[in-house]
């Protein structure tokens, strides 16, 4: 225990001074005692129990691997390079995924072209490869933000109750009011199509849900007796809402934000098939199935099935997960099956 | 509080959300850049006069929340004006699409329930076991596959390969023969995600009251596994099934926007995606006001379902 002889003690605990007696004489006491903590029953932190429950989950394991293996093979698609410095200068993917050929237009999978070209002679392996760029930044930056706009404002609400509680769940009512993919449409037309566009407009559908979910943790979190006694030693609310209350409310937010990741890739690809996510021509999975209707009816399948299939791959690999992810975090929590999937 | 009470309570809350509402609306198709009069005065001959004119049409010349109110105000009579690109009125275009939408959510509701309450059924009762982790997995599929590609699949095979469904709708009455059997595959489209998500919950609540007392009870008093399950659990599980039934309907109105895209079915969801491309502000508003007063009134069943159907329950 070295890190206990490096800690002064103190006679104040909070706005709270005691006095009365000498500090030195409970280090002292410490030294002399050759106790030793039962090594079974070491708290560990949360994060590593959580860890351990999660190794013992095959399916939620085969999920992670999957997730593993599609991002490898979209970071090293093809080069990436920040402001003209080439940081990843590997390029897996066969053809540039934006460049078109026109001698090859609509051909079937072949050797060249294992998932076969489109309409405009681009390469659909490349731009499968490639598109998990989009896709997966768009789940994982729209539900960080979400997540940086929900928590608080569901732990303010649930905390102090109120005034601040009904201006934020009336918010948060009417914009339930909305179905997920009627507000996120009615946003970017608003906004504009585009990269962060299609993001603000998801951050804005996505952030109610941890709002209302943290808020009901809080709730009943807050009636726990370490909360009276924080606030006894006259704790500060910031640091008895984000030290205290926060961190044991957050298990069903974390599994929510988990299978949210799989449900704003979902959505956002339903925006890119609508035509309304990125620039018509991205090589975004939802966005490459956008015309894939009429080639289909030509009979071009391999135009709609690889995207759609690298989608679905993904989405239920973020959904083995997220169930691991609820197993390992929140044991008690319900498995209906609500997962993630917002109506 | 009896449920009268409740009731009152209840329909006093949803003013403000209905009024948040309307205003969300309102100001969404506020902040689109350009303005009906810029439309239409794209196609014809600009003169000051005609400008003036158009402006005065459409309260532009109003401080704003005059202009909300009087739009508020028509609203409430459902006269939502013309659209800007058919020069039909906005009420009577959504009401010409509504029956399709109406029986496509239908359906895919329907087909949601018969796959998902009986398979969550079989899945409760095997708790555990290879045929429950079965359901798990097929539960996780159905979530996980986009709708739009499931629809274009189905699409592939049994429409342009084996023949079996025409590729675009038949332009027949809603309820006849044609129709019906076209609606089959946009309906287990929009159904499939549902079902598994039921499913799920049937399931969930059942393991719930299968171990409970009077479960055992009705065992030891000689009643048949098979009687035990219809009557008894199945009955009281479906008080919360009930209730997430009702609030899928928002799932299916989110799904139908895709899957009438997928179809070209000729409903409120591709309506709704046409007056985005082509901005048709009036038709934009009153679809997405119809849909969120929808489903405020939608979850206000649901809330007084499960207080009836659960007495226990009083807020």
């Amino acid at each position: 225990m070295s890190h206990e002889s490096q800690r002064t003690t103190t006679t104040e605990r909070g706005r709270i001074r005691v006095t009365g007696f000498d500090t030195s004489v409970f280090e002292d006491r410490d030294e002399r005692f050759e106790w030793q903590q039962d090594e079974s029953t070491v708290s560990r932190d949360r994060m590593t129990r959580a860890w351990e429950r999660f190794k013992r989950n095959r399916t939620a394991l085969v999920g992670l691997a999957i997730i593993a293996v599609m991002l490898f093979t979209t970071i090293f698609a093809r080069p990436i390079a920040i402001e003209g410095i080439t940081i990843q200068p590997f390029s897996l993917a066969p053809f540039d995924p934006t460049n078109s050929n026109f001698g090859a237009l609509n051909q079937g999978p072949s050797a060249a072209h294992p998932f076969g070209t489109d309409w405009s002679g681009k390469d659909i392996l490349s731009r499968v490869m490639y598109g998990g760029r989009y896709s997966l930044t768009i789940g994982v930056i729209t539900v960080g933000i979400a997540l940086s706009v929900g928590v608080p404002l569901g732990a303010l609400a649930g905390y102090y109750g109120g005034w601040i509680d009904e201006v934020i769940m009336r918010l948060v009512d009417i914009l339930y009011a909305f179905p997920f993919l009627v507000l996120a449409i009615a946003l970017i037309a608003v906004l504009g199509q585009g990269f962060w566009n299609m993001i603000t407009a998801l951050v804005l559908v996505v952030w109610i849900s941890y709002a209302r979910l943290l808020r009901g943790e809080v709730l009943s979190v807050k009636e726990n007796e370490y909360v009276t006694a924080a606030k006894a030693l006259g704790a500060r609310d910031r640091s008895i809402i984000f030290r205290h209350v926060v961190p044991n409310a957050m298990a069903p937010v974390i599994v929510q934000a988990t299978l949210g990741i799989g449900t704003v890739v979902l959505n956002a690809a339903a925006l890119g098939f609508l035509g309304l996510g990125l620039e018509p021509g991205s090589p975004e999975w939802g966005s490459m199935l956008a015309r894939g209707r009429s080639s289909l009816i030509q009979g071009q399948w391999w135009i709609t099935v690889f995207p759609g299939l690298a989608i679905f791959l993904f989405v239920l690999s973020i959904n083995l997960v997220g169930d691991g992810v609820r197993d390992a975090v929140d044991p008690q929590g319900d498995t209906s099956g609500g997962a993630g999937v917002r109506e | 509080m009896s449920l009268q009470r409740y009731l009152i309570k209840r329909l006093l809350v949803m003013i403000p959300v209905l009024l948040g509402v309307t205003i969300l609306t309102f100001s969404l198709t506020k902040m689109l850049p350009g303005s009906p009069v810029d439309y239409i005065l794209q196609f014809q001959e600009t003169t000051p006069g005609l400008r003036e004119q158009l402006r005065a049409q459409y309260n532009l010349n109003e401080p704003i929340y005059i202009q909300y109110w009087l739009w508020l105000r028509d609203a409430m009579m459902l006269d939502f004006g013309d659209s800007l690109i058919s020069d039909r009125s906005v009420s009577g275009a959504i009401l010409n699409r509504l029956p399709n939408t109406l029986l496509l959510g239908a359906m895919g509701f329907g087909i949601a329930i018969a796959i998902g309450i009986p398979l969550g059924v079989v899945a409760a009762i095997n708790n555990g076991n290879t045929v429950d982790e079965a359901s798990r997995v097929a539960a996780l599929i159905g979530i996980a596959t986009p709708n739009f590609w499931l629809g274009l699949m189905l699409l592939l095979v049994f429409s342009v390969q084996l023949g079996l469904f025409r590729v675009i709708p038949p332009d027949k009455a809603v309820l006849s023969p044609a129709m019906l059997k076209f609606v089959i595959l946009p309906a287990i489209t929009l159904g499939t995600a549902s079902s598994a998500l039921i499913m799920r919950l049937t399931r969930s609540s059942m393991v719930e009251e299968l171990n409970k007392d009077y479960v055992r009870t009705a065992k030891a008093k000689g009643l048949s596994e098979r009687t035990v399950i219809v009557k008894h659990v199945l009955r009281n599980s479906m008080v919360s099934v009930v209730t997430v039934a009702a609030i899928q309907v928002a799932f299916i109105v989110n799904g139908s926007v895709v899957v009438e895209q997928v179809f070209s079915w000729p409903g409120v969801g591709r309506l709704l995606i046409d007056a985005i491309t082509q901005r048709d502000l009036p038709v934009l508003q009153a679809i997405v006001l119809m849909i969120a007063v929808t489903i405020v009134f939608v979850n206000l069943v649901a809330d007084l379902l499960y207080s009836w159907l659960d007495p226990r329950i009083r807020y």
